[in-house]
């Protein structure tokens, strides 16, 4: 079956034999941007986090048939070094990963967040941060949401400003 | 009193144990529960609450805000709860996982409408009658009427999810609940038929 939609800004349109294929396995395989990573397949992990019309979303466990019509953001969408996301500019300065292997689905995890809680409590990024990193960069990876938070406070207002 | 001016008044209360006995069916539709022992109506109630009293319903119905998981009831891993709406925290919430379907590769369950039911619904830990009361309970039940009420237990996709429960994510079956739907079905319009009448203690 044909399934059309938006990754990272470029309209897609696949052909797919199954339409319960997960979201992972096309961003991954078929479109050929690895950076949203496999680690259970179970929704257990968060390595395969990505946004799904602006939500976050265990790729591993979305059928494909379910993205039609929608937006896609991947880790590559979010931003690049020379415009990156909040999220990813704070997670370079607190020099966040070890292996990097679970980052880009923390990072996605932590955009959705930032989008809904713009300046998260301790308890609110336990709630919310539940993916898991191996190499337990989770004191480090604190640190970075509160800043991201503060980056994109100071980032929207300069926009604000630029806009009235 | 005289012998037949007793006899006068007892055959009156008797017709007035009838009277009221037989008015018991005309609380239908006013969600009202009787403590009457009738073992017929008890065998419809029985079926539908062995249904209603299985993890596949008690697991998302829970007394402390945290969903369960599997027949042996296990707190949903990853520090999942209730969240504000029934749906998990503001960015890491029920449909982070769960889509309107079971995902058959990961084997996360999923269903339309996917989420807690409110807190005014506990269920767990409750007795079968316990959780009868409160299911016809109006101010428990989200104001639901005995047709809504019945409507809910034997057509919402939700609630009929527990018979296509999906696989786990060891690709093992989970279990229905242990009466077939359509014997369910029958059991729960019989019921309310019947006035919804909840045994005695
Ligand atoms: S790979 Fe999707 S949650 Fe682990
Ligand atoms: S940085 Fe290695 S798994 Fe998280």
């Amino acid at each position: 079956m044909k399934i059309s939609f938006t990754i990272n800004g470029t309209a897609q349109s696949i052909e797919i034999a199954d339409e319960n294929t997960p979201l992972l396995w096309v961003v991954r395989d078929i479109l050929d941007l690895k950076g949203t990573k496999f680690g259970c397949g179970k929704a257990a992990c968060g390595a395969c986090t990505l946004h799904v019309g602006g939500e976050a979303v265990r790729s591993c466990s979305y059928a494909i048939k379910f993205v039609e019509g929608k937006e896609v953001t991947t880790i590559e969408g979010l931003g690049n070094e020379q415009n990156p996301h909040p999220v990813q500019q704070a997670w370079i300065e607190e020099v966040v990963p070890q292996c990097g292997y679970c980052q880009p689905g923390f990072m996605m995890a932590t955009a959705a967040l930032l989008n809904k809680v713009p300046n998260p409590t301790d308890e609110e990024i336990d709630q919310n941060i539940i993916n898991v990193c191996r190499c337990a960069t989770y004191y480090r990876m604190r640190k970075a949401i509160h800043k991201a938070a503060e980056l994109q406070a100071v980032m929207n207002a300069s926009t604000e400003t630029q806009t009235s | 009193m005289g012998k037949s001016a007793f006899g006068y008044m007892f055959f009156g209360f008797l017709l007035m144990g009838v009277v009221v006995a037989m008015s018991y069916p005309s609380t239908k539709g006013e969600n009202l529960s009787v403590l009457l022992d009738n073992p017929v109506e008890d065998e419809a109630y029985h079926k539908m609450m062995d249904v209603l009293m299985s993890p596949r319903c008690v697991n998302c119905h829970p007394s402390d805000n945290i969903p369960k998981q599997g027949d042996d009831r296990h707190p949903h891993y990853f520090g999942m709860a209730r969240g504000e709406n029934n749906l998990g925290y503001q960015a890491t919430n029920c449909t982070t996982c769960h889509q309107t379907e079971n995902n058959r590769y990961s084997g996360v369950p999923g269903a339309p409408e996917w989420s807690l039911a409110p807190d005014k619904m506990k269920w767990e830990g409750l007795t079968r009658n316990e959780i009868a009361r409160s299911m016809l309970n109006r101010q428990h039940n989200g104001d639901r009427s005995l047709t809504e009420l019945e409507h809910h237990l034997t057509e919402h996709e939700l609630v009929l999810w527990a018979w296509k429960p999906g696989v786990d994510a060891q690709g093992i079956p989970r279990e229905p609940p242990p009466v077939p739907l359509e014997e369910y079905r029958a059991a729960v319009k019989e019921w309310i038929e019947n006035g919804a009448i909840v045994p005695e203690d």
